[in-house]
């Protein structure tokens, strides 16, 4: 379903992807892990066509994405579900119009249709009744949950999780973690997740990708990667930090 | 304005963001374009009266005041204005969605930036414009009346007489066509500062500033061959 190949992006003098490649299938549930400013953010953006790569394909349902204008984008992307590190809600609009946003712009359901969906994906996040909110008055987990609400109402193919867990207690990281597992299993979609929290990699995903200096170090089932003894993979899954050699002044 | 253009092809505006556009603009701003048509009027009437006094020539002064709040001193006040008001407030509202991932995520939304920001704020600021300048040329004429008969003692009749005498209609289009151009002027440069504005609050602060400068210098550079092309064009 998504295919990246050889991708290559730098971001000022710092080479991000360099030579990327990796495939995922139709409902399978994905984590990319790997090391802070490691370049998982800006892999997950190209999956989306947010980023243009510097060269290297990625391929949507055999759509090279590198080859749409953005208007062309506009198309792919509808099958798409983002849920944002910050959640990224507009924060001049109410909850509603932000969960409805994407289905008021279509113009498809009439207002009584849209009223019901929003209340169905607000009730599937657990928020139910907050409707006249604005993102303002929300807490973080609730804002990722509206963030959630709102990449999941138009029933899309694929969800984007960036950093689904991160700045969050862990009570409520750990209600991420369920609403993700959730909405994989009730809409059976593909589910992509970038994070460096260990433990909602373990809950979210069946399989794990490390990247690792701009490419796919690892690939494989989840317990595979985290029982893995190689050396990389071992350090970061355990947290274990190379030992500092130079002298603290 | 290539890629608006071509939303404006593709794409009806949402009429209910083009409304709530047209009420931040037009509704807004009315206070602020009105009293610097109403200052401007009073002391280009005053001075005008000074300088033609010297000649016996204070009747023309409605004329001079006439014609320049149309077709000059109207449309770039009240653009200069709107862009301190308007544009900069335009330029830190879609920088601050840049830096905090909104622009993004309205892409991920099936939605196109342009399409949803900038055409509705273009719409606005274009038709807005207009209405404000001729808001500002009515009150400015009005406020340099009241200034040149009740204080200067200027006769009324001849001042409304000389005003009806040496202003053309085509002061009055050449003001209009300006405010428009102005207008469109105003949120094309901040939307685009807005939308390309770098990381972080300084970012966002020096989208700002540009917006506000670049925008201005735009109109008051603008205006010099707006002034010379549009007066040939109308020329009889």
């Amino acid at each position: 379903m998504i295919e990246v190949r050889d991708l290559h992006k730098t971001l000022g003098t710092q080479r991000v992807l360099c030579g990327t490649t990796f495939s995922i299938e139709e409902g399978e549930a994905v984590v990319i892990i790997g090391r802070s400013g490691g370049g998982k953010s800006v892999l997950l953006k190209h999956l989306i066509g947010l980023m243009t790569p510097d060269s290297g394909k990625v391929l949507v349902n055999g759509e090279d994405l590198a080859c749409l204008n953005e208007r062309s984008l506009l198309r792919v992307r509808r099958q798409f579900g983002m849920l944002f590190q910050t959640a990224a809600l507009f924060d001049s609009l109410s909850v509603f119009d932000n969960v409805s946003f994407l289905l008021r712009r279509e113009r498809r359901q009439t207002d009584g249709e849209i009223r019901r969906l929003v209340a169905e994906a607000l009730d599937m996040v657990e928020l139910a009744g907050i409707e006249q909110k604005m993102p303002g008055e929300l807490s973080g987990g609730m804002r990722k949950r509206v963030g959630l609400a709102r990449a999941i109402i138009h029933r899309p193919a694929v969800v984007l999780y960036d950093e689904p867990t991160t700045g969050l207690d862990p009570i409520a990281a750990a209600r991420i973690d369920q609403l993700i597992r959730r909405v994989w299993g009730h809409l059976k979609v593909t589910s992509i997740a970038v994070t460096h929290d260990m433990k909602s990699a373990r809950t979210i995903s069946d399989r794990i990708l490390m990247l690792h200096e701009g490419e796919i170090y690892a690939s494989g089932p989840t317990a595979d990667i985290l029982s893995s003894s190689d050396p990389v993979l071992n350090h970061f899954v355990n947290g274990i930090a190379e030992p500092r050699t130079a002298p603290i002044n | 304005m290539i890629e608006a253009a071509r939303s404006l092809r593709y794409q009806t505006p949402s009429c209910r963001e083009v409304l709530a556009q047209m009420y931040f603009v037009g509704v807004r701003s009315q206070s602020v374009v009105m009293t610097t048509g109403a200052a401007t009027g009073m002391v280009l009437c005053a001075q005008t009266f000074f300088q033609f006094h010297k000649f016996k020539m204070e009747s023309a002064t409605g004329a001079v005041v006439s014609v320049g709040m149309s077709s000059e001193l109207g449309p770039v006040l009240a653009g200069l204005m709107l862009t301190a008001r308007v544009g900069a407030s335009m330029a830190a509202e879609l920088g601050t969605m840049k830096v905090t991932e909104q622009i993004d995520a309205l892409r991920t939304l099936a939605t196109h930036p342009v399409d949803y920001l900038v055409v509705p704020r273009l719409i606005a600021c274009t038709l807005a414009a207009p209405l404000l300048t001729a808001q500002a040329v009515v009150v400015g004429i009005g406020a340099s009346y009241a200034v040149g008969i009740h204080l200067l003692g200027i006769s009324g009749p001849y001042y409304m007489a000389n005003i009806d005498r040496y202003t053309d209609p085509s002061d009055v289009m050449i003001g209009m066509i300006k405010a428009t151009v102005f207008g469109a002027v105003i949120a094309l440069v901040s939307c685009y500062k807005g939308l390309t504005c770098s990381h972080g609050a300084e970012g966002v602060g020096r989208a700002t500033t540009d917006a506000v400068v670049a925008a201005s210098i735009t109109i008051l550079v603008s205006n010099f061959f707006l002034t010379v092309f549009l007066t040939r064009l109308f020329a009889p």
